[in-house]
């Protein structure tokens, strides 16, 4: 997957927990939770469907990586290189 | 039963979701013209069958993300809760958020959340780490009630009663009993249901020989007639604002009833077989407690589920305590909207309480064929009647494990 890919695929998710989320002013380089409304109820369901959709175990002591969208993309790149 | 207006209970609004409608007032023309909401249903593993599907705007009152995450029941009961408020003409500030309590009957919660998430595990070769971690929220016992003190930011005690197919009736008695205590100034309570989304509740009730069939499923919830077959599960919900007289008055709210009488009891005998003689027992102690005679009823809701022995046993009830009441009129609402189980006794009551405004009582429909055994003498069957006058209802609700509720209501004359 490009990061672009796993950019939408991050953002898809997000759609899938939230269809009125609003993505026009997202700043990739801030906390989804301070600018969507999400939870951590909401991340949990991330991480699963990541496990669902990709078959990826993310352990909890790395749940931090997922705090920003550059930084899903950046942790997860390696990660879905082959998907 | 306390006379002070302090302790006098009344019902000041009323929110629902019957598989025929989505308020009070289609609600009640819909029953007064007998018009049934049963549909067929195709489920999972279990395949079709009548049932009762309810149609509201979902949205009205919640996000769709908070609808996903809760339950089907949370989902109800928001719905209703708002639209009980909103009937009652109450801004919920005129109460103290902690002096609010939520009291909601359930037959049974859980059951549609787990075989789901079986379901959803079977797809990933039965590997729990694709079990949820919405689980535990959606399937604690508490979940409806708390979906809804969450959505209305209400602080005091919320809780579920878990008294089968009684539950409604339950859950208003608890209403009324906690604000004559004075641990609540005014009660949310009613009853839901979301059965329907269970495969297992079908198969149990058919593995009974307790499930209605029908070619056609608007004719498939018959109580009383000869050729009734069984219960047709329906999904539903009803809440009530319940309030104490005194403070119904002070803010001039239209009073739709005044609960005068109660009962519940238990059969102590079988788990799945009704026992008339301990509903008629059941009856007469909420007639003694409300200091009424058997004449002064002027309608009874029966409970009837369209179940042979159920119906009859009931029936029988009736007559030995009413024996000497023969203008005391009878009708059945599951007929219309199927068993809503939890939700049932409250649905009912919501769609019997407008007959204190247009003296009317609607039909029992599908009685092509009365069973004599079910042949009372004021038994409103396929076509609604003109009462005259209607001022106290009897709303009988009885559940499996053998627990009887009886609830009366009387007409508030200032």
């Amino acid at each position: 997957m490009t990061r672009e890919d796993i950019k939408t695929l991050i953002l898809e998710i997000i759609q899938d927990i939230d269809d009125e989320a609003d993505f026009d002013n997202l700043d990739p380089g801030k906390p989804l939770r301070d600018q969507l409304d999400l939870d951590s109820m909401d991340f949990l369901d991330i991480v699963m469907e990541l496990r669902k959709r990709h078959q990826l175990q993310i352990p909890e002591a790395d749940y931090p990586h997922l705090a920003t969208l550059n930084s899903c993309v950046d942790y997860l790149e390696p990660l879905l290189k082959d998907a | 039963m306390n006379t002070s207006t302090q302790h006098r209970i009344v019902i000041t609004g009323v929110g629902l979701a019957s598989p025929n409608a989505d308020n009070k007032k289609d609600f009640r023309e819909k029953l007064l013209q007998g018009i049934s909401g049963i549909q067929e249903i195709d489920l999972r593993y279990f395949g079709k069958a009548p049932a009762g599907i309810c149609t509201f705007p979902e949205t009205k009152h919640r996000k769709k993300k908070e609808n996903n995450r809760g339950t089907r029941a949370g989902c109800l009961g928001v719905y209703c809760a708002h639209e009980a408020l909103i009937d009652a003409g109450l801004d919920l500030s005129y109460y103290d958020p902690d002096r609010i309590g939520v009291y909601i009957g359930l037959t049974e919660h859980g059951t549609v959340e787990t075989e789901n998430e079986v379901y959803n595990i079977s797809r990933y070769n039965y590997d729990t780490k694709y079990w949820t971690h919405h689980h535990n929220p959606r399937t604690v016992l508490n979940n409806p009630a708390g979906e809804i003190t969450m959505s209305l930011g209400i602080t005091g005690p919320h809780y579920s009663i878990g008294a089968a197919c009684a539950a409604g009736n339950a859950a208003l008695i608890q209403a009324a009993q906690m604000i004559q205590l004075g641990d609540v100034e005014m009660a949310l309570a009613g009853g839901i249901s979301e059965s329907v989304g269970s495969f297992g509740i079908f198969a149990s009730f058919k593995a009974q020989n307790a499930l209605a069939e029908a070619d056609d499923p608007q004719k498939a919830s018959r109580p009383f007639d000869l050729d009734r077959n069984g219960i047709v599960i329906s999904e539903g919900a009803c809440v009530y604002v319940i309030e104490s007289l005194e403070r119904a008055i002070a803010r001039k709210a239209h009073i739709l009833g005044e609960i005068v009488g109660y009962a519940m009891n238990s059969d102590a005998r079988d788990f799945v077989l009704p026992y008339g003689p301990r509903q008629a027992e059941c009856m007469r102690l909420a007639l003694r407690r409300a200091g009424l005679q058997p004449a002064d009823i002027d309608l009874i809701n029966t409970h009837a589920t369209g179940t042979k022995q159920g119906d009859i046993e009931e029936c029988k009830a009736i007559r030995e305590v009413f024996g000497d009441a023969p203008s005391t009129y009878v009708n059945n609402t599951k007929s219309c909207i199927g068993h809503a189980m939890g939700a049932a006794g409250v649905l009912e009551l919501a769609g019997n309480l407008p007959a204190f405004e247009d003296n009317l009582v609607h039909p029992t429909i599908n009685i092509d064929h009365l069973d004599p055994e079910c042949d009372l003498p004021n038994l409103v069957a396929n076509t609604a009647v003109d009462a005259g006058s209607i001022s106290v209802i009897l709303n009988n609700s009885f559940g499996m494990v053998g627990i009887n509720s009886a609830l009366i209501v009387r007409k508030y004359i200032a």
